[in-house]
């Protein structure tokens, strides 16, 4: 078989192959919303608790601590829930993606002739625009508890850089997704991740107060650089040391996570 | 495209194929071909490793040793070659159970690099073709077990595959519902397409193959013509009930003693009240009731049926099943890994 070895050769699928498949993945994606619009309660929900939640049970003493009040607070944790929403909204994308090993659909996909990387980047790309929606509802309920937006070209730059933050993030979740069996481990694992990074920030509140070693971890945490952008965009104040170690963080994440997501994905068994 | 296996009369090769899982081997070195147009059986109990024989020729996973072409292609070489050619049907239903089977099959035609014009009324076509236009419109999560596994054969046959793996493609349904499904695989096989599949039964292997191959334990045990199997395992079983239950044990010392039953000797199943005797041809059926009418036995009932897969087991390697044919038949076969 060694003459025949140096002569076998497989197909490749060409660009507008791969922008095909991803489109037909993105439309099962977006016809289980339709057909399952409970699935989008989250997205609508989790704002609207989160904020009404942190404002006005943390807001008082926490705006006091900040030299103001409660709407001392609101100016500062809004966005810093912009941060926090699109990480939250982000882990979903791994459990849903195990689900579809468990059931055979998966089978199907990986006997088609399609790229591996289409069905991962569907899904993904599904995840975003719910990420949108949950930030437009952020913003009504933002303004409806006092927030007051001056800079709109601020806020639209800290939403997306949120969402292209949790994009990354979402690699993570999809190899969770493919290398794990039970859903349900998916979404706890996921917590496990999220809440430590999430509360261990500036989100919620200013971290001078905080011990030295949380300190340091808070200063290295990625979600910390992301929503002191987000406040420097929307409120004012130093953004470009943060920025880009926002953006660095993102980029490293995918280089990392989505070719090992792909490679889970190609190889399991 | 350079396929590997110049032979176009042979649609799937497979030659020392291994897969191990762990301590447990799967395959344990298979051979197997199946000739173009033509369909194959797989017959074994739970776990003798059919499952993994499928997923190794429709590119879920790769062997650890051995090889395998499908219509050509090198199954581990040239996965999207043979991901073109190749239509799946699993044990589980492979569809999106929220999508409707319209949505469904007209997804499978675009992955397909169909033009949406085509995926439409391909999906339309074959929407038809499997008695599924009433429910196009419904979510596949509402369709009954029947239709489901016959959504999943439309959804293998979109790309017009030139060979088509079932895996245990009634397993789990009742028998109206089995019997559908055996006119839909007989009609994809009058349209020439090349077909492997993997049974518990008997039957269904009799109703659908041409050629068998046993496997036990990840290894190839018998292969060859139905016909030829069912004559090396004795043909078929007549079960024959006489009037006076009393009468059960004689009948069956008379039969054996005259010797005209097929390789075995006869079974008093009591329960049912019947005596069971392998036979090979007409003429031992025939002579059967010759015996039966000289010693002035009456019947009640007389009936032939087909050896069970314990009973093919049985004489091809004088051991049972590996495992009882009848467990749950919606169990996974092997853990899925």
């Amino acid at each position: 078989m060694s003459a025949a070895a140096a002569t076998v050769t497989d197909t490749r699928i060409p660009l507008r192959g791969h922008l095909r498949h991803t489109g037909a993945l993105m439309r099962r994606n977006l016809l289980w919303i339709r057909q399952d619009p409970e699935s989008m309660m989250d997205a609508v929900m989790m704002p609207i608790v989160f904020t009404l939640l942190f404002v006005y049970v943390f807001g008082g003493s926490v705006g006091q601590a900040l030299g103001g009040g409660h709407d001392e607070y609101v100016q500062y944790v809004i966005p810093g829930m912009i941060a926090m929403m699109s990480m939250t909204l982000s882990q979903g994308v791994g459990t849903g993606f195990c689900q579809d090993f468990n059931s055979g659909v998966m089978d199907r996909f990986r006997s088609l002739p399609i790229g591996r990387g289409s069905v991962l980047i569907a899904k993904v790309a599904v995840e975003i625009t719910r990420m949108i929606f949950a930030m437009t509802v952020l913003m009504i309920v933002a303004v409806l508890v006092g927030f007051d937006i001056d800079n709109w070209g601020g806020m639209f730059a800290s939403v997306g850089l949120s969402v292209v933050f949790a994009s990354s993030i979402m690699w993570g979740f999809l190899t969770l997704g493919v290398i794990m069996k039970e859903a349900q481990a998916v979404q706890q694992t996921g917590f496990l991740i999220l809440i430590p990074l999430q509360f261990g920030s500036s989100i919620f509140a200013p971290t001078s107060s905080m011990p030295d070693w949380l300190q340091t971890f808070t200063d290295y945490n990625p979600l910390s650089t992301l929503a002191d952008t987000a406040r420097g965009l929307m409120i004012g104040g130093p953004v470009a040391h943060d920025l880009w170690v926002t953006v660095a963080w993102s980029v490293a994440i995918t280089a990392v996570m989505a070719p090992v997501a792909i490679h889970k994905f190609r190889t399991k068994n | 495209m350079t396929r590997i296996d110049k032979n176009a009369t042979v649609a799937v090769s497979v030659r020392g194929l291994v897969k191990h899982y762990g301590a447990t081997k799967a395959l344990d070195g298979v051979d197997l071909e199946v000739r173009e147009g033509t369909v194959m059986g797989v017959l074994g109990p739970n776990g003798a490793g059919k499952t993994t024989l499928v997923r190794i020729l429709s590119t879920l996973i790769t062997p650890d040793s051995g090889q395998a072409s499908v219509a050509g292609y090198d199954v581990v070489r040239q996965p999207r070659q043979t991901r073109r050619v190749i239509g799946l049907t699993g044990q589980y239903a492979s569809v999106d159970e929220k999508l409707s089977g319209w949505e469904n099959l007209y997804m499978i035609g675009r992955l397909l690099d169909l033009p949406r014009k085509e995926a439409r009324s391909r999906a339309d076509a074959l929407l038809e073709r499997f008695s599924l236009t009433e429910a196009a419109k419904r979510p596949a999560n509402t369709y009954s077990g029947g239709m489901r596994r016959r959504l999943d054969l439309a959804a293998s046959m979109i790309g017009r595959p030139e060979v088509l793996f079932l895996d245990e493609p009634t397993t789990g349904l009742d028998p109206h519902t089995r019997n559908e499904v055996w006119d839909e695989v007989k009609a994809m096989v009058g349209d020439g397409v090349t077909v492997l599949l993997t049974t518990q039964y008997m039957e269904e292997a009799e109703q659908l193959a041409s050629e068998l191959t046993v496997v036990d334990h990840g290894k190839v045990i018998a292969g060859g013509a139905i016909d030829e199997l069912k004559a090396k395992v004795g043909g078929r079983t007549l079960r024959v009930r006489p009037t006076d239950p009393l009468q059960l044990r004689p009948l069956a010392d008379i039969l054996d003693k005259q010797g005209i039953t097929g390789l075995a000797a006869t079974t008093v199943d009591s329960e049912s009240g019947t005596v069971l005797v392998p036979i090979l041809s007409d003429e031992q059926l025939t002579a059967v009731v010759g015996t039966v009418t000289a010693r002035g036995i009456t019947l009640s009932s007389i009936s032939t049926e087909l050896p069970s897969l314990d009973e093919v087991f049985l004489s091809l390697t004088g051991h049972r099943a590996s495992a009882p044919q009848d467990a749950v038949p919606t169990e996974p076969e092997e853990a899925a890994v």
